[in-house]
């Protein structure tokens, strides 16, 4: 069924088809339409789920920890300041693990106060040991959350599946909605190993000693390394029941690409447009949207941007300090493999600032006409 | 009204509490009909007939329509995150005992996402002024439901009615240890002027309730008319009860609305508490904590 649908429902019926049986959350900019409708399928018995108004983010993501462990599917979702107060919690579930599926919403920290997109908020939590998909179309939000459902489950891991703010959010567009009856095929019920039940009692939580807490992280870098390879099974299943493959990037024109645009959210669809054009002059360039942050796909990106001259990262982000977040990843991933291209970061959109095709193209002649980048950030739009 | 005179030139062509605003920053975002600004108008003349030194008083707000307070007001003024302001307040104070702190925020703001620093600064009878218009919603956010909202009444987040037993706020602020606690609602400008006056010259916590029309989402969905529906509305259902027993003054949906001053009574202060304390422990060698 087809349906045109805001980026925020594509969130709810992600959350809606997955059958969520708790959903806890604490309304925030630009989030609150996925839990507004959430709020109106659980209150009609669309969806057969306990949908918990809790106080805050904090509590919202403790109430789907709780949910979890007792063995129900839980999601919420949050943004910026809401997502940060998270953070312990977010610990919690994946060291817990909890397979919680969380929408975020990218909207840029405070202060100054701003409701508008960029993703600091989310790579903020790059290190939390949750899985992090980055989408840039409302059919890739309720896609995403399907698998995202399935793939967490499967190996015990959180995710989080974001998308920009207004730019996605906000933005109306057609959506396939899956059958339910498709989607029940493809998700079975959540069934974990062990769960908190008076028919099994067992201690969750414990303290741990230096003698067995190494072996936990352990564990959960070492499932944290099978992601990848169930990410792109589960996609190939996804796409024979509903024609769409669900993978770790979306490459396009990369092959014979001189420059390869590195990007992400809906800037990666903006690149794309960017792309086409520079293309009908001539300009050998392609764009490699990453969708899959955590766990980072390092051989698929290594393998797509191999034969590039030079790659230019386009960050809607800072690690300040440092420099781009995802420039700094795409240099980890090549390090050490094959001739050692030069990387360009960019960074661009902070705080809901647009980026445009005009951007891209600026970062392309920039990126043609040097050799090397000179310096770490090359800033695109920015009133110095 | 007797006890207190509040003359008006009615003839001046300015808004009388102009100096107290940063007209830099008007037109305010405010829906026509709310309550909010109202309330800024009362506390705007508290402050004028209050006698307090204007460069002590400092105005600690956090997130939300309410929140927007903090920067409207030309005073030492603090915006703080959603639900931290009575920390952030707490901080202020102790760290300058000079200032008057003033906390002016949201219902929940103050007793959603901030609810336990609220119980605890009240336990510590933190010397501070805590105003909360209490409009039964998250207004910022959409109107959702929130630790106000009567039972039956609509939020964004409940569509068929909510079903959660909500705060009685004074009772709620005594048991905490509040020293003064006051209810009133946008329509009772001056006795709510006079209860902030009253707050602001009280030691300790202090803390009024105002309820205030939000006609845009929640009179709107639940079906109460405009803002002046709703003013109307507490005109005639709203019963001056001084003193009583806050156990009794929950408020249900559109129901009674008992207002007045609950509470007012002298306690030591968190600081004062501290100072006695450690004099005792330390005698003379305990020189009391100014700032
Ligand atoms: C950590 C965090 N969570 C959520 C929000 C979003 N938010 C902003 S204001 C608000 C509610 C405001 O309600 P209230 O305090 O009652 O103020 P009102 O707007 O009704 O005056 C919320 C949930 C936020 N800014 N930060
Ligand atoms: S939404 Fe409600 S509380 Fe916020 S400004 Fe408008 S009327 Fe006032
Ligand atoms: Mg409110």
């Amino acid at each position: 069924m087809k349906k045109v649908i805001m980026g925020n429902h594509a969130l709810s019926y992600g959350a809606m088809l997955s059958r969520s049986q708790v959903i806890a959350a604490y309304p925030i900019t630009p989030q609150t339409q996925v839990v507004e409708l959430l709020s109106e399928m659980c209150a009609d018995g669309t969806l057969n789920a306990k949908f918990i108004k809790v106080e805050s983010e904090h509590s919202a993501m403790a109430a789907c920890i709780g949910a979890s462990a007792a063995g129900a599917r839980a999601f919420t979702a949050t943004s910026s300041q809401g997502l940060a107060l998270m953070h312990e919690m977010l610990h919690w579930a994946s060291g817990g693990r909890l397979p919680v599926v969380l929408g975020n919403i990218n909207r840029a920290m405070a202060p100054g106060w701003t409701i508008w997109t960029d993703q600091n908020d989310s790579l903020s939590q790059r290190d939390t040991g949750w899985i992090q998909f980055y989408c840039a179309s409302n059919q890739e939000v309720v896609d995403t959350v399907i698998q995202a459902f399935k793939v967490s489950e499967a190996l015990a891991i959180p995710s989080m599946v974001v998308l920009d703010a207004f730019a996605l959010s906000h933005t109306y567009e057609v959506v396939d909605i899956p059958d339910q009856a498709k989607v029940d095929a493809y998700l079975p019920p959540f069934n974990p190993p062990y769960r908190v039940t008076p028919d099994d009692p067992r201690a969750f939580g414990g303290l741990t000693g230096p003698e067995h807490y190494m072996e936990l992280r352990f564990k959960l870098q070492k499932d944290m390394e099978k992601v990848l390879e169930m990410i792109e099974r589960t996609g190939r299943e996804y796409e024979k029941q509903f024609g769409r493959y669900l993978g770790l990037v979306d490459d396009y024109l990369c092959d014979d690409a001189e420059i390869i645009l590195v990007t992400s959210g809906t800037a990666g669809y903006t690149a794309h447009v960017a792309v086409d054009e520079m293309r009908d002059h001539g300009l050998k360039v392609g764009n490699l949207r990453i969708k899959v942050f955590r766990p980072f796909p390092f051989e698929i990106v290594r393998r797509l941007t191999q034969s590039a001259k030079k790659i230019a990262v386009v960050d809607r982000n800072i690690s300040y300090g440092h420099h781009g977040i995802f420039a700094q990843e795409l240099k980890s991933a090549i390090y050490g493999h094959g001739d050692c291209k030069p990387v360009f970061g960019f960074i661009a959109g902070l705080g809901g600032r647009d980026i445009t095709p005009a951007s891209f193209r600026e970062v392309v002649d920039f990126t043609i006409s040097h050799d090397r980048p000179e310096e770490e950030i090359i800033w695109i739009g920015v009133k110095k | 009204m007797t006890e207190e005179s509040m003359d008006i030139d009615m003839s001046m062509p300015t808004n009388t509490v102009e100096e107290f605003l940063r007209m830099e920053r008007m037109p305010h975002i405010w829906c026509p009909g709310c309550g909010i600004g109202t309330t800024v108008n009362c506390f705007a003349h508290a402050l004028e007939t209050s006698g307090l030194d204007l460069k002590k008083v400092s105005i600690v707000s956090g997130i939300g329509c309410t929140g927007r307070v903090a920067g409207y007001l030309k005073l030492d003024s603090f915006h703080t995150t959603h639900g931290r302001a009575l920390p952030f307040a707490t901080g202020l104070k102790l760290a300058n005992p000079d200032l008057k702190v003033v906390v002016y925020s949201g219902d929940g703001d103050l007793t959603a996402i901030g609810g336990n620093h609220f119980i605890h600064a009240a336990r510590r009878n933190v010397d501070m002024t805590v105003i909360l218009i209490n409009n039964f919603i998250y207004g910022m956010t959409g109107g959702q439901v929130a630790p106000t909202t009567p039972i039956g009444a609509t939020a964004s987040t409940t569509p068929y009615g909510n079903f959660e037993e909500p705060f009685n706020l004074p009772y709620l602020a005594e048991s905490c240890g509040a020293v003064y606690v006051a209810r009133w609602t946008a329509y009772h400008v001056r006795h709510a002027t006079k209860a902030i006056k009253d707050a602001l010259r009280k030691r300790g916590f202090s803390f009024v309730e105002i309820l205030a029309p939000c006609p845009t989402l929640y009179s709107r969905r639940n079906r109460l008319g405009d803002g002046l529906d709703q003013m109307k509305f507490y005109r005639d259902n709203s019963e001056v009860k001084n003193d009583a027993d806050t156990k009794t003054v929950g408020l249900s949906f559109q129901g009674k609305v008992i207002v007045g001053k609950f509470v007012d009574k002298d306690k030591p202060t968190y600081l004062d508490s501290m100072n006695a304390f450690y004099a005792q422990k330390f005698g003379d060698k305990y020189s009391p904590y100014k700032g």
